[in-house]
């Protein structure tokens, strides 16, 4: 357990500290950045810091420096407040104060008309944890968060378990445990249940008296936090994931603030203006939505906590892992080890770059063929959310499709923007369910989503919609359709699954199959897949040349069979399966492998357009 | 009476009486004494100042009312939070004598008011801007001092505003030009002062509602929304964006009038930063709290609240847009509306400029507002330390205004930089500048040079040509293109990179478009229960290009709605009682797949894709993206998307750059170059179509009709375009010429004969078909006749009959149509399987 460290507990101090010093010259902003990022430089630093993901915010001190993994929802409109400031409070010595990573002015009465007074500029993110990230993920990150040295907090006891989750039916009980433990923290308890994202099935008027926390995906829960950048906000892109390291301030007056200014919206000429629901979605009330002062915020290239931070001792293992990974998912699938190469190669794949408007390495996998009676689906994504850092299962019923607001759209009355499901950070995975589809109308509601979702497999971008115009956000999503036949939707490729295993109890085999795997094997899997597709890939002279002279064989036998849009996926292929055995050239044998798994399931897929007779 | 609430923030020495900078407030409430004899509580007394002020309008300086200016504020009398950095004299209350001589100068500023006042008349009396080419100075003499005929204007028409261009002042007096962005709320009335005693001077027996208020725009510290800083506090800025949204209209209380319940002795207390100081005490008849508020005694100004964002042109990408507070005073009320609904004209984003002052204003927690006499509050200590900003709106331009009656090239011109211009005309200058710019036209997409230099000169278009005098109306300048061809021939993604790269920009799926979503709706606006005219794609993309993708799968009545607008460029509606005619000035990109999902080289382009000939004459150019099939091709094509896949990080960076440059390019060729014809161009386009005539008329057919004259125009003049030239030359027409044989020769090569036949697109059958058709039906006529007298026959015996007859291969279809054509001369009937002679 590491000693209790100034620089966390009490990082105010630390900032006023060396705001004295500096005497007010303007170097002190960077003094204060550079101070606290030497601070988390050491290896494990980082985990002394208590994370807001983890820990119920009652239990952390205010003004204390946490850590928060998040994506950013909304960004609000810049705002210019007191970085410097003076107060007419004569008892004390120092009248000159610092405002920068606080909200609230402190020490008497401030002179407005004073010298001193320096107006700056900072900006206000909605943060929102990472959408959809899986139960493993949570576990992995308390494992390594110490005890937070400040509290009498002991993680074990009393963290609101992602099991919950699950068990939706005996939730309300558990938490009624929880909140007979909290009756000595006042009434935070109650208002901590509205945290639960309101379905978005609901009707569209969000207004309600209960508050909506705007989370993308419907049945989340967790922390929202108002993150105020003091440095470079430019740099930072809607849906980013970030690691913010701030100040946490949950002053009960800003709450205070918001509620009375309700009353006297009226009578002050300034604020008449901003409406009710504006208020309540820009200063919400803190025991909700806490403010956290940025320090220092990392970017997050993934949200995998088990990836080591040097990569080289992981690479030897690839292949084996993969061999493993493979027979697994083989298993999973009922025996077709050709849907599971191909699952393995869906799972590594991430848009790397741009060409004006065409994404690269995108590799949206249509597994047809998924029977419709069983809960099959169901138990194929429990098997992916358990591989994949973050995911979201979005099952096309025809409610769903009609109901369910996916795109994000500006709401201009509140001035934020209201979430949708589509609204995902990058390489999350999501598994569209197309066999839970049935007959029926779909309305504009409906026409609009399936178009959203067409854009997003096509082109990795979602058009955000702000009444007035349309706002395209590009976005790097792996998209899995499950479905009877031939999807709907477009894909990149389509495998037929070909069950040869046809146990006669399928949930019991298939959870049998998924209780064989250790949750060692679990995490090597994961940790796999992660680093798969983060390596580089290059693609030497001499292959682009036989690659070439394939082509235009290939052509040469039969024009048909092989288009150019056959060779873009055929090379998109060739970089996974080159990547996902821990190679990051083409060799000519892997160019060979690819040709021929790509042959394979061609013929499959001819053989099924057969059976079915004509088939668009 | 009137509180001393003068504090002398600006100090002149001048003995004159004259009003103070920030006193047009105060004139108010020097007016207020004569009225209390009124009956406090009649509702007609509830006004504004203006309507204050009794009595018969008088004329001259003294007589005419001041206006009260709201967009200046009286709401920031008080002492200033001082915003600058700069350090001020502690003298603050007399002007501190700078330099030598008497100079004077308003607290906090370098501004001394007789200096000002005399340098800005000076500027009135003596400006002029022969170069002028802004549309309000339409009819003004442009050699003679321009703000003096406004003036002129202004005591004909009577409306007391003076817009005052800020460039101007700063090309004339660059230091006065400074201190009014500096330091409006002072230079500003001093301005007003100025401008009042000079047009009372000129026009002394003048009537006017209230005094005359000056409006500066266009300053030149214009201000994306995202650059607004805390140094752009109280200073005067320009900014663009979009209403979002307006609020109601809002009374604002100006002065509060009270009474004393006791003795009805009556007092004014001026609001002062929203807060009125309730008097505690009656200064007649010393009665604690008597002192009662009588509304409709009190002064208000009008006041609305706009929201404005950004301009989606403005942001980068990844970020969501900034909204910002205007508060529009008085007159500038309800002169904007939230987007959509001033834009019945036509674009999806009513952009407004405004020039304005920045200010900000201190958000206090409520506290310490009740904290005022009345309440105290407990936490009185603490303030929320943030600023609440908003713009003072001082002037409005509607950046669209003038699309209802015409272009407007002005107000969407990109504000290029010389070094930007100059880039841009050294492109410009190269000899191959047209390949360049197709070969930068979406490089992710291989080959195709014909079709991706058909899409260039569509993004540049023709001129503009107006014939409504002649009767024709507008002449189309816009290029439209159709893209036909196997599917996965990257039809999608050439459309998706046009449509990303024009500002103007819609995309939509004949698929999912009806036509109510191509052109507009009428829906009731859920607020106001008002109907709205809601604008669909190609309305919205007027000026710009609709990129309609899977053409071939629209319905028949949204395709219909496209005649009108492929030809004429607007669009009638006609629906719950709105009866218009919109502007629809689009170019129409389109893509169609061939019905037998690959292209039949054996049939015509109308065969393989099933599109109306009607609206396929309407295109400029067709163009069909066949896989071509060839080794050499093959080979460069695999180089290509290899390299594609694995090019290096810098590579991109570079075509990025092209991107932008080429953006640039468009939009600097479209609003500043327009090529007229040259009397060789004209001779050159004439030979070519007589020449396209001739062709054809060897055959005894019509190879061209006027609608392709038309098209080589619009084509040469976007060539000329291309090379920034504002004449249209042979060389423009050459490539015209040979761009739109290369599409015809794709399109409308008649594949029985191998022969370019315009027919084909024009009456959607070939020359030599309709021949053979005809020919068929009078072989088919021959035989019945040679029959006899038969009244009947078997459907099936005669077609074996005519096929063993005939040396040509018949099918059952041209059988059928010869069938068809003699029932249409009455020659016979079919009735199921027999044959009726009549």
């Amino acid at each position: 357990m590491p000693t209790v460290h100034d620089w966390i507990s009490d990082p105010l101090g630390v900032v006023e500290g060396l705001f004295a010093q500096s005497n007010t010259c303007p170097d002190w902003e960077k003094k204060v950045v550079e101070y606290f990022k030497e601070k988390l430089k050491p290896n494990d630093a980082h985990t002394w810091v208590p994370s807001l993901n983890d820990v119920p915010l009652h239990y952390l001190k205010p003004n204390s420096l946490v850590k928060f993994r998040c994506m950013v929802q909304d960004m609000f409109d810049p705002e210019f407040f007191m970085g410097v400031y003076e107060t007419n409070d004569p008892t004390l010595d120092s009248k000159v104060k610092c405002g920068k990573y606080k909200d609230i002015t402190e020490g008497g009465q401030v002179d407005f008309n004073s010298r001193n007074t320096v107006t700056s500029e900072r900006q206000t993110f909605y943060c929102v944890p990472i959408p959809g990230e899986s139960q493993w993920n949570s576990y992995a990150g308390t494992s390594q968060a110490r005890v937070v040295p400040s509290t009498s907090y002991v993680p074990n006891r009393h963290k609101r378990s992602y099991e919950e989750d699950d068990e939706m039916d005996t939730q309300p009980q558990q938490m009624k445990g929880i909140k007979n433990d909290l009756q000595s923290h006042g009434n935070i308890e109650p208002k901590r249940q509205e945290t639960e994202a309101p379905s978005h099935d609901s009707s569209p008027s969000h207004c309600t008296s209960s508050l909506d926390l705007n989370f993308p995906l419907p049945g989340e829960k967790g922390p929202a936090c108002l993150v105020k950048v003091y440095e470079d906000w430019d740099g930072f892109k809607l849906n980013d994931m970030l690691e913010v390291f701030g100040i946490l301030s949950v002053d009960p007056a800003l709450s205070v603030i918001a509620d009375e200014r309700e009353a006297s919206s009226l009578l002050h000429p300034t604020e008449g203006m901003e409406t009710v629901e504006e208020q309540r979605v820009h200063s919400p009330p803190a025991s909700l939505v806490p403010r956290l002062h940025m320090l220092y915020a990392q970017p997050l290239v993934h949200n995998n906590p088990l990836l080591p931070s040097n990569l080289s001792s992981v690479l030897g293992e690839l292949a084996s892992i993969r061999a493993e990974l493979l027979t697994y998912l083989t298993h999973v699938l009922l025996g077709d080890s050709l849907a599971a190469e191909y699952l393995i190669l869906h799972l590594i794949s991430n848009v790397y770059s741009r060409r004006d408007v065409l994404p690269l390495g995108k590799f949206t996998l249509n597994l047809s063929g998924c029977p419709h009676s069983s809960p099959y689906t169901e138990h194929l994504y429990k098997v992916i959310q358990q591989l994949v850092p973050s995911s979201y299962r979005l099952c096309m019923s025809l409610h769903n499709m009609n109901n369910q607001r996916m795109v994000p759209r500006k709401d201009y009355t509140a001035n934020r923007l209201v979430s949708g499901t589509l609204q995902l950070a990058n390489n999350t995975s999501l598994f569209l369910d197309e066999t839970q589809l049935e007959q029926g109308q779909l309305d504009a509601t409906g026409v609009r989503n399936i178009t959203a979702l067409g854009n997003l497999i096509t082109w990795q971008k979602v058009d955000y919609d702000f009444n007035y115009h349309q706002m395209e956000f590009s976005c790097n999503i792996n998209v899995l359709i499950t479905s009877e036949g031939r999807s709907l939707l477009p894909s990149d490729c389509q495998v037929h699954l070909r069950p040869t295993l046809n146990p006669p109890n399928l949930e019991e085999y298939l959870s049998a199959v998924q209780v064989a795997q250790v949750p060692s094997q679990l995490n090597k899997y994961r940790i796999y897949l992660s680093v798969a597709r983060a390596l580089n890939y290059t693609i030497s002279d001499e292959i682009t040349k036989a690659v070439e002279e394939d082509f235009v064989e290939m052509r040469k036998d039969d024009p048909q069979s092989m288009s150019a849009e056959d060779l873009h996926r055929l090379l998109v292929v060739a970089r996974l399966l080159s990547l996902s055995n821990g190679q990051n050239t083409l060799s000519r044998d892997g160019w060979m492998k690819a040709k021929q798994l790509e042959a394979l399931r061609m013929s499959r897929t001819q053989q099924q357009k057969c059976v079915n007779g004509n088939e668009p | 009476l009137s509180p001393p609430s003068q504090r002398s923030r600006a100090h002149d020495t001048s003995t004159e009486l004259q009003p103070m900078p920030t006193s047009p407030a105060m004139d108010v409430s020097l007016f207020s004494s004569p009225m209390s004899e009124v009956d406090a509580s009649s509702p007609l007394m509830y006004g504004t100042p203006s309507s204050r002020v009794e009595g018969t309008p008088r004329s001259g300086i003294r007589g005419t009312p001041a206006r009260q200016r709201a967009d200046l504020g009286s709401v920031r009398k008080a002492p200033q939070v001082d915003m600058h950095s700069e350090p001020v004299s502690e003298n603050a209350v007399a002007g501190s004598e700078q330099g030598a001589g008497q100079r004077l100068v308003i607290w906090g500023t370098d501004v001394n008011v007789g200096t000002c006042k005399e340098k800005f008349q000076r500027f009135l009396q003596q400006f002029t801007d022969p170069s002028s080419r802004e549309e309000e100075n339409a009819g003004l003499d442009l050699n003679e001092p321009l703000y003096m005929q406004k003036l002129d204007e202004i005591s004909v028409v009577g409306e007391p505003v003076l817009n005052v261009n800020c460039s101007h002042i700063q090309t004339f007096d660059a230091d006065l030009y400074r201190q009014l962005i500096c330091y409006p709320q002072e230079v500003i009335p001093t301005f007003d002062m100025a401008v009042n005693e000079l047009f009372f001077d000129r026009f002394p027996d003048s009537v006017l509602e209230h005094q005359i208020q000056v409006r500066p725009y266009s300053a030149l510290k214009t201000r994306n929304m995202r650059a607004l800083n805390p140094e752009d506090i109280d200073q005067l800025i320009t900014i663009s964006g979009m209403v979002i949204r307006t609020s109601q209209l809002i009374p604002e209380m100006q002065e509060a009038f009270f009474r004393c319940q006791v003795c009805a002795f009556n007092t004014r207390v001026e609001v002062d930063r929203g807060r009125i100081a309730e008097p505690a005490v009656c200064r007649n008849c010393n009665t604690t709290h008597s002192m009662a508020l009588m509304h409709n005694r009190s002064a208000f100004s009008d006041k609305q609240m706009i929201k404005l964002q950004e301009s989606p042109e403005d942001m980068p990408a990844g970020q969501t847009p900034h909204t910002t507070v205007v508060y529009a005073h008085n007159d500038l009320v309800d002169k904007v509306q939230p987007g959509d609904r001033i834009n019945i004209t036509g674009t999806t984003c009513s952009s407004s400029k405004l020039w304005s002052r920045h200010t900000a204003c201190l958000l206090f927690s409520s506290g310490i507002y009740r904290a005022a006499p009345m309440r105290l509050n407990p936490r009185q200590s603490q303030v929320k330390s943030v600023y609440k900003t908003h713009i003072d709106a001082i002037h409005f331009r509607k950046t669209d205004e003038k699309r209802l009656h015409g272009l407007d090239e002005d107000g969407e011109q990109k504000l290029f930089t010389k070094e930007r211009v100059a880039v841009l005309k050294e492109l410009a200058a190269k000899p191959d500048v047209y390949e360049r710019l197709s070969s930068a036209l979406a490089p992710s997409i291989y080959e195709h040079e014909d079709i991706k230099k058909g899409i260039l000169l569509q993004l540049f278009g023709g001129t503009r040509k107006d014939f409504t005098q002649t009767g024709r109306g507008n002449f189309r300048a816009e290029v439209n293109i159709l893209l036909c061809g196997d599917p996965g021939t990257s039809k999608s993604q050439l459309l998706q990179y046009v449509y990303n790269l024009v500002p103007r920009g819609q995309y939509t799926s004949g698929k999912g478009s009806s036509a109510v979503g191509l052109t507009a709706y009428v829906m009731k606006d859920p607020e106001t229960r008002q109907l709205v005219l809601q604008t669909g794609a190609l309305v919205l993309s007027d000026n710009g290009i609709c990129c309609i993708d899977e053409f071939d799968k629209m319905s028949d009545s949204t395709r219909s709605v496209l005649h009108e607008v492929m030809e004429q460029q607007t669009l009638s509606i006609a629906k719950a009682g709105i009866i218009c005619q919109l502007n629809a000035r689009t170019s129409v990109l389109a893509a169609a797949n061939p019905v037998e999902s690959q292209w039949n080289p054996k049939k015509t382009t109308i065969e393989n894709i099933q599109l109306p000939h009607t609206l396929l004459s309407r295109f400029d150019l067709i163009f069909l993206m066949l896989d071509p099939q060839d080794e050499a091709y093959d080979r460069r094509l695999a180089h290509h998307l290899v390299s594609l896949y694995y090019q290096s990080e810098e590579q991109i960076e570079e075509e990025h750059l092209d991107m932008a440059v080429l953006k640039d390019y468009i939009a600097f060729a479209r609003t500043s170059v327009h090529p007229r014809l040259s009397e060789e161009a004209s001779q050159a386009l004439i030979e070519a179509y007589v020449d396209m005539r001739k062709i054809g008329s060897g055959r005894g057919m019509v190879s061209a009709y006027p609608r392709q004259l038309e098209s080589l125009i619009r084509l040469a003049e976007a060539h000329a375009k291309v090379r920034f030239s504002s004449k249209v030359e042979s060389i423009d027409v050459e490539e015209a010429k040979r761009l739109h044989r290369e599409a015809l020769k794709q399109s409308a090569t008649d594949p029985r004969t191998g022969f370019v036949d315009i027919s084909i697109l024009t009456t959607g059958m070939s020359a030599t078909a309709r021949k053979r058709k005809e020919e068929v039906a009078q072989a088919l006529k021959k035989l019945i006749q040679s029959k006899g007298k038969t009244p009947a026959m078997k459907y099936q015996q005669l077609f074996d009959d005519l096929r063993g007859q005939s040396e040509a291969a018949i099918t059952k279809d041209m059988f059928d149509e010869a069938l068809r054509a003699l029932a249409d001369e009455d020659y016979l009937t079919v009735t199921g399987k027999t044959v009726r002679l009549l």
